[in-house]
């Protein structure tokens, strides 16, 4: 209202200009008046910037999560992790130096993601703006620069919940869930065209599938759209119950599976007119936590042929039981599938809060999962058999969680 | 200037069309802002019913009509002028000097003028629209002595028009600068309706912020100026100037709210004619094109790939393959000669000579040549140069060429033969262009006109990631310096130094900063999609070229990928280049350009990457040099 308070100042000044005062208040009753409205419509609108981030953003219990975000970089054994107080830290496979990333605009940070088809480029999702971070991988230095990154902003366009980059690299897209539009950034020339859409009040969830074709977006009511990204036209789809909170891609981006808020179901949708994809992988690794009686978060790795699902069952504090991530397959032909296969075991009071699996781990699956405490423990699987069909069981380290919160030694005992 | 005889099919064809449409789409939504502009101008917040009631009286009086008929013939003239000016390859002056050329230059007069001159009409049509005090130049009015009936000035009418004069004249400057005519294209593809309701918050916005900006400057200049039209008019008129009323190029009579309120309505109403037209030829002019195509369709359809990587029957020959990556190497490798000539310049001198223009046309036809009429011209047929038609046309001129497929073509299995236009991206040279001669080497233009013709073993043995290395050298006299010449170089060279010390020169003469970066870069977005396009191609191919079409090329690819990644690696260590522009925020100008060379660093990479990741481990088979191979390993390994 900073432009409204400002024409009744000056109105006042002015003794003829009475009525253009009097206009200035009505108006700025209105604009109140529909600002409410707007906020009973949507109740989300009426959360402060921190909350938003907190409720929507893929960690759970974000706000004293000791680790604020996690991304593995898609190619190379690498990864990303935001730590409580807003600086991100690089960790490599050998034991080069750790780059600690930080910048005055990286508050908040909702979101980590590397950008495919590049060695440097890590997109971060603040509460103002969205930082591109160009750490050159071979450079020593521990402390790049902020000259470093790219400050991506639009007005209107923030807390940045979710951001995902096409799986070519070339296109980055960005959400708030006080923006209608979700913006579709060309990142070198640092310019974005905004899709709108009004209903649903915002865009929370951005997920694209491998292939490039689709991209999900979720919102903070119970609808979800899913984009085609030729001609960048969207089908809308209205969910039963809840807005949509986590959802992963099949390898080969024909099935799309979702869990709702409020539900212990997933949906999963096929899409049939894929086009120009070899359906090689037949069947994708799945994850996802159990939270309080609704599925939280989906894990789905690309470029990988076993099958696994986890799901996190039970309130462990209630229980006094360690929390447990349980493991399914999946296969996706000739019928979607999921196929009970094993648990994973927390410590005791240990929750996980965050899982994703490595992109690219040749040896059969690695589950990366970020605990309450602040560790993160990889969790890798071994297919005995290694035809490509989903029968082959993982050899699973249920019971040693390994658990390694300093990431030299990446890997565990099993690997080496 | 006018030089719609000498273009290419798809202006005729094609961008004419496209340009009808979009004037068509203007006038029809005339009606519609005209009846916002009236509500808006007749706005009371005391009497709502019968403001209503006012507006909808006024929308069908014969006035309005009349006025609206003046707006169309507007627009259509604004739509004339776009067709007419709209470059996809930005003129950006390297000095001041070149920019002052640019806003002299007699082509840009006239559009200053006429800007100008529609200006005035359409705020001759929002004063009569407006009514009341604004509507007539002459009022009757009663002399205070006499009292005799005379005509007198209106001063509001005038003010009205003069501030239509200006704003049209500071449209016309600010297109020069912020290069309004130029056409870039949006990182996706969108339907042209969704596209339009996106960025028409945005075009309100300029407006109305542009309107603001002039009304304020021109109250300004009004106010010191003002009296000058007033007198002149009046008297070439034979009007009175009415002394009873308060004269409005004084404080008191400027600090008149309903009068700034109605000026800032019209203004926005007036840039918001133009801009809307503008918007809608952009629009529809950057659909559908042919290296555009290659990029996206070589990404999405399976089809038309597996159509590039087939063989000619009979033959056996991959003629479409050879053609699509011959045309892309060759517009990368010219991008690579015209950075490396750069750069030798750069290095010898310190600074762009204006000598290297020889071998650097781009660069140096935006820095010198901007003043040049022969640049006009040339910039026409290149500007149309990428556009194709779907469709009948398409397949017409095609056909000829590719009479082994020329079979029923649905309109999407033709990207194969989307290579004809794509040629005539590269096919700039073709000879009537003046910048034949220079843009490449003879070789390429002696190539040019056989490309369609049946000869395809010149084709692909020739097809030239390496070739056209030859840069046409300096003219054979300054070779052989005379005594003369050499006199007269170094005069030259004293005059040179004296003018070099004075400030204003040395202002004027200056180069700016990034600008001849920018200009190396300008025509980018080209290079752009054939990096993708290629590495799109090239890494289907690893699981769908079943006769190994493209691993022949494979070496020359990665080879011109290399040398380009390491003359653009050396361009931005040079000072000013990566340098990021200031961003402005909102105008109507597009400021894409500017970053274009971040955007093909970027695209280059990833073409690279893209390529690297799928062959992997089997790209030590392909046969290339050791230190190409070095970075390609580094590549591999993510490190770059």
């Amino acid at each position: 209202y900073g432009l409204l308070d400002e024409i009744t100042n000056s109105a006042e000044e002015g003794m003829s200009l009475t009525h253009c005062n009097h206009a200035a208040f009505a108006v700025r009753r209105f604009s109140l008046w529909a600002s409410s409205f707007h906020g009973s419509l949507f109740p989300h609108l009426t959360l402060s910037s921190d909350e938003m981030v907190a409720e929507f953003s893929q960690m759970l219990d974000w706000s004293d999560s000791a680790l604020r975000s996690f991304a593995w970089h898609p190619h190379t054994d690498k990864f990303a992790v935001a730590l409580l107080d807003d600086s991100i830290k690089i960790y490599k496979s050998n034991s080069s130096p750790t780059p600690t990333l930080k910048h005055r605009c990286q508050r908040s940070v909702c979101a980590l993601q590397w950008k495919p088809l590049c060695g440097s480029a890590l997109a971060v999702a603040c509460q103002s703006c969205l930082l591109i971070w160009h750490v050159d991988p071979a450079s020593l230095s521990t402390r790049p620069s902020s000259g470093c990154a790219q400050v991506l902003s639009h007005p209107g366009h923030s807390p940045i919940t979710s951001i995902a980059w096409s799986p070519t690299g070339s296109l980055l897209v960005s959400a708030s869930p006080v923006d209608t539009s979700m913006m579709v950034w060309d990142v070198a020339a640092e310019s974005a065209v905004p899709l709108q859409r009004v209903g649903g009040g915002g865009v929370t969830y951005l997920s694209w599938s491998p292939d490039g074709s689709r991209l999900l977006a979720a919102t903070p009511s119970a609808l979800f759209r899913v984009w085609e990204t030729r001609m960048w036209t969207c089908e809308r789809w209205p969910c039963l119950k809840g807005s949509c909170q986590s959802a992963c891609w099949s390898p080969d981006g024909g099935c799309l599976l979702l869990s709702m808020q409020g539900e212990r179901v997933i949906y999963a949708l096929t899409f049939s007119d894929l086009t120009g994809i070899n359906n090689t992988y037949s069947s994708p690794v799945t994850a996802f936590f159990l939270m309080k009686n609704h599925l939280k978060q989906l894990f789905c790795p690309p470029f990988f042929s076993g099958s696994s699902f986890v799901l996190r069952a039970g309130d462990s504090q209630a229980d006094n039981h360690p929390s447990v991530i349980a493991v399914f397959k999946t296969r996706s032909s000739p019928v979607f599938e999921l196929l009970p296969c094993g648990f994973v075991m927390g410590e005791a009071g240990a929750e996980p809060r965050f899982m994703q699996f490595h992109p690219h781990f040749q040896h059969g699956a690695l589950l990366t999962v970020c605990w309450s405490d602040g560790r993160i423990s990889h969790v890798p699987f071994y297919f005995s058999s290694a035809g490509l069909l989903g029968g082959d069981s993982p050899q699973q380290a249920l019971a040693s969680n390994t658990t390694n919160p300093s990431s030299n030694k990446l890997y565990t005992e099993q690997i080496s | 200037m006018f030089s719609l005889k000498q273009n290419s099919w798809f202006i005729r064809k094609v961008v004419i069309w496209r340009a009808v449409a979009s004037i068509a789409w203007s006038v029809l939504l005339l009606p519609v802002t005209t009846a916002v502009f009236v509500l808006l101008s007749r706005f009371s917040l005391f009497h709502p019913i019968q403001w209503i009631s006012d507006c909808t009286s006024l929308l069908t009086a014969s006035s309005t009509i009349f006025s609206l008929v003046v707006l169309c013939g507007v627009v259509l003239i604004t739509g004339f002028f776009n067709l007419e000016f709209y470059t996809l390859v930005p003129s950006i002056p390297c000095s001041r000097m070149a920019l002052l050329g640019t806003v002299l230059h007699p082509r840009q007069c006239v559009h200053s003028l006429v800007y100008c001159t529609m200006g005035m009409l359409v705020m001759w049509c929002a004063s009569v629209t407006i009514g009341g005090r604004y509507s007539t130049l002459g009022t009757p009015c009663r002399q205070s002595e006499s009292g005799e009936v005379v005509t007198c000035l209106n001063e509001y009418h005038l003010f009205l028009l003069l501030a239509g004069a200006f704003m049209g004249y500071s449209h016309s400057f600010l297109g020069v600068v912020q290069n309004m005519y130029y056409v870039s294209f949006q990182p996706i593809q969108q339907y042209k309706y969704p596209r339009f309701k996106g960025c028409l918050p945005m075009v309100v916005k300029c407006s109305v912020i542009q309107a603001l900006y002039s009304a304020r400057n021109f109250a300004a200049l009004y106010f010191f100026f003002g009296y000058v039209p007033k007198t002149w008019i009046s008297s070439t008129l034979n009007l009175q100037i009415d002394s009873s009323l308060q004269p409005l190029d004084s404080l008191t009579g400027l600090l008149d709210f309903s009068l700034l309120y109605h000026l800032s309505i019209s203004g926005a109403f007036l840039y918001l004619t133009w801009y809307l037209t503008v918007l809608l030829f952009r629009i529809y002019v950057t659909e559908f094109l042919a290296l555009q195509d290659l990029a996206l369709l070589s990404q999405h359809s399976l089809s038309r790939r597996l159509e590039v990587f087939n063989l000619s029957q009979p033959g056996g020959h991959p003629h479409n393959w050879n053609a699509i990556s011959g045309e892309c190497l060759c517009l990368l490798s010219e991008l690579t000669q015209r950075l490396v000539a750069h750069q030798d310049a750069v290095a010898s001198n310190g600074r762009v000579k204006s000598q290297s223009a020889s071998s650097d046309t781009r660069s140096a036809s935006s820095s010198s040549s901007v003043v040049s009429g022969t640049e006009d011209i040339a910039e026409t047929p290149r500007l149309s140069v990428p556009l194709r038609t779907p469709g009948s046309v398409f397949k017409s001129s095609v056909g000829g060429a590719n009479r082994v497929l020329t079979a029923p073509f649905t309109p999407d299995v033709d990207s194969p033969f989307s290579s004809p236009a794509i040629r005539r991206l590269v096919g700039q040279q073709d000879p009537h262009s003046p910048w034949s001669g220079t843009v490449q080497s003879p070789h390429i233009m002696r190539r040019g006109p056989k490309l369609w013709s049946a000869s395809t073993e010149s084709q692909s043995n020739g097809s030239p990631p390496g070739s056209p290395a030859t840069v046409p050298s300096p003219p054979a006299a300054s070779q052989k310096p005379s005594f003369l010449a050499q006199w007269l170089q170094n005069r030259r060279e004293q005059v040179k130094s004296f003018l070099a010390k004075r400030v204003l020169i040395m202002y004027l003469f200056n180069k700016l900063p990034e600008a001849s970066s920018q200009a190396l870069f300008a025509d980018s977005q080209a290079h752009i999609w054939a990096l993708q396009g290629l590495s799109h191609l090239v890494a289907a191919s690893f699981s769908e070229d079943q006769f190994g079409v493209v691993q022949t090329t494979l070496p020359n690819i990665l080879s011109c990928l290399v040398v380009l990644l390491e003359a653009v690696d050396r361009h931005f260590k040079l000072p000013h280049a990566s340098s990021k522009p200031v961003r402005t925020l909102c105008s109507m100008g597009d400021s894409t350009y500017k970053t274009l060379r971040f955007a093909l660093r970027a695209a280059l990479k990833t073409a690279i990457y893209k390529i690297t990741t799928t062959f992997g481990e089997h790209l030590n088979a392909v046969n290339i040099s050791t230190e190409h191979r070095k970075r390609l390993q580094q590549f591999l390994e993510f490190k770059e």
